[in-house]
């Protein structure tokens, strides 16, 4: 089990977290004027890079808030400082 | 035998006894050619199988290139489940279709691949578990799948090691249970396709990674040929079978698909005497266990939460599937782990896979199988090689086009099949 740095609450165990995705994904501005491609790309599909990736994260079992973070897909470990801001996606 | 030998052992023999011995040499290790009719990217289970269903319909120029070793990913990593008792027709279609070419595969290959149908119990723990149950069994039966619901004491019947009790946290209230279902030795399963394929004259390229992808012709949507690490290999139709890897491959060829590679661990105990006749399964606790013929108790989870392709998971999802087994297995509470592992696996949005066209003419797509793809591994390679033979999705895989995100003709099997395949 690795530690994950919380923004607010600091390093704590991975268990007390939950995984969000793809950070960075916008809810679309004209979401009526997406045709249904737009609409499924914005539903169903997200980036699965084999690298460093920008994700979401929960502190569910602390304090319940979400941060980014890039963690890199091949080794699991944290590249930078969690930030409470979900446009830092890089 | 001839007379003067020594005197029938009697002795008790140690678990796996009397498995055959691994043979010396099953297939050629080839050097590519400049060009192929079709080259298969991945040499798991399914590029093998693709592979040797092509050589049936008489293609044999063929290449199947393997980044690693052949069965070297999530073939070797899987926890060998075989079923076909999936809620949908359309899973049922393709499932049922693995499980019946399943059914003659040794005699096909004419390699053992122990196949034992030892059946499949798919525990029910909660009022809402024994309603969808119940559902997915009728469903089965109108399909022509073999499936019965069965009540506590039927279970334990069927797997005398389950506890049926109603003082643990999640009691069993029944179970489905598949008596066809079975298990079958991953490697062998590999090896007999490989050597089949070998034979038919197929080259079979192992430490052979794709690194791009040659477009061009009208309009630039066919691809020429495959850059690999061993030169550029000119192909006339390319079936990508890279299962968690498959986002590499597409990303090259720059396009999208609905898939998120995530870790999924198995593990295995120490060598036991036989004490579990079947397969159970549980959703509701993240757990599945069978044991294997050599003796060991083989277990699969959930996947880890997050993306990953590390092919290896975090410590506190074993934890926790441990905890799982054992209450539900009282007897394995003594049972030594001996080794655990993890493979990378696509996972969709409706837990189904995703197979036939993708932009580029010639580029046909297999993946998205996630957790249960070993089971499909023959029906999906009948299937698949009828596909690349005629340019066009069979039937059976058809409705698990990638047009379907868009359409919204979803295969949603996370009900029978979200947690555990």
């Amino acid at each position: 089990m690795q530690l994950i740095t919380c923004p607010w609450c600091g390093p704590r165990e991975e268990i007390e977290f939950s995984y969000g995705g793809q950070a960075g994904v916008a809810y679309p501005e004209h979401p009526a004027s997406l045709t249904d491609e737009q609409w499924a790309h914005f539903v169903f599909f997200r980036d699965n890079p084999k690298g460093p990736f920008a994700e979401r994260w929960s502190h569910n079992a602390g304090c319940r808030r979400w941060f980014t973070a890039v963690r890199d897909t091949r080794t699991y470990r944290f590249l930078s400082s969690p930030t409470s801001n979900p446009e830092l996606t890089s | 035998m001839t007379a003067g030998t020594s005197a029938p052992n009697t002795a008790p023999k140690p678990p796996g006894a009397d498995l055959p011995e691994h043979p010396d040499h099953l297939w050629r290790d080839a050097e590519p050619k400049k060009a192929y009719d079709v080259v298969i990217v991945g040499g798991g289970g399914h590029g093998l199988a693709t592979a040797h269903y092509l050589a049936k319909l008489g293609i044999t120029n063929v290449a199947v290139l393997e980044k690693g070793w052949l069965a070297g990913g999530n073939m070797a990593r899987n926890t060998t489940l075989i079923r076909s008792n999936y809620l949908w027709d359309e899973s049922a279609g393709i499932y049922e279709r693995a499980l019946e070419l399943w059914e003659g595969l040794e005699e096909d290959l004419d390699y053992p691949i122990l196949f034992s149908q030892r059946g499949v119990l798919n525990l029910a723990h909660t009022e809402q578990d024994v309603r969808d149950s119940v559902r997915r069994v009728e469903a089965n039966k109108l399909n022509g799948i073999d499936a019965e619901w069965l009540g506590p004491d039927e279970v334990a019947k069927v797997c005398p090691i389950v506890n049926v009790s109603s003082d643990i946290r999640y009691p069993v209230q029944g179970a489905t249970f598949q008596p066809r279902a079975g298990i079958a030795k991953h490697d062998y399963v590999a090896w007999g396709f490989a050597r089949r394929a070998s034979e038919a004259g197929i080259d079979i390229i192992q430490d052979c990674e794709v690194t791009g992808f040659v477009t061009g012709g009208s309009g630039a949507d066919r691809v020429t040929g495959v850059r690999t690490t061993r030169g550029t290999i000119a192909a006339g139709t390319v079936a990508l079978c890279a299962a968690g890897h498959t986002s590499t491959l597409l990303d090259m060829l720059g396009v999208r698909a609905p898939l998120q590679s995530h870790p999924l661990q198995a593990l295995v105990s120490e060598l036991l005497e036989p004490v579990h006749p079947t397969i159970v399964m549980s959703n509701a606790v993240h757990v599945y266990v069978s044991q294997a013929h050599k003796g060991e108790l083989v277990m699969g989870a959930g996947v880890d939460s997050y993306n990953g392709y590390g092919q290896r998971g975090a410590f506190h999802v074993i934890e926790r599937q441990m905890a799982a087994a054992v209450e539900l297995f009282p007897v394995f509470a003594r049972a030594h782990l001996l080794r655990s592992w993890a493979g990378i696996v696509d996972v969709t949005p409706d837990a189904s896979p995703i197979i036939g066209h993708t932009p580029y003419e010639n580029v046909f797509l297999n993946c998205g199988w996630g957790t249960g793809g070993f089971k499909a591994t023959p029906g999906l390679g009948w299937a698949f090689a009828d596909t690349l033979a005629h340019g066009r999705p069979h039937p059976l895989v058809a409705p698990f086009g990638l047009d379907r995100f868009v359409s919204g003709a979803l295969v949603d099997e996370h009900g029978a099949a979200a947690v555990a395949h």
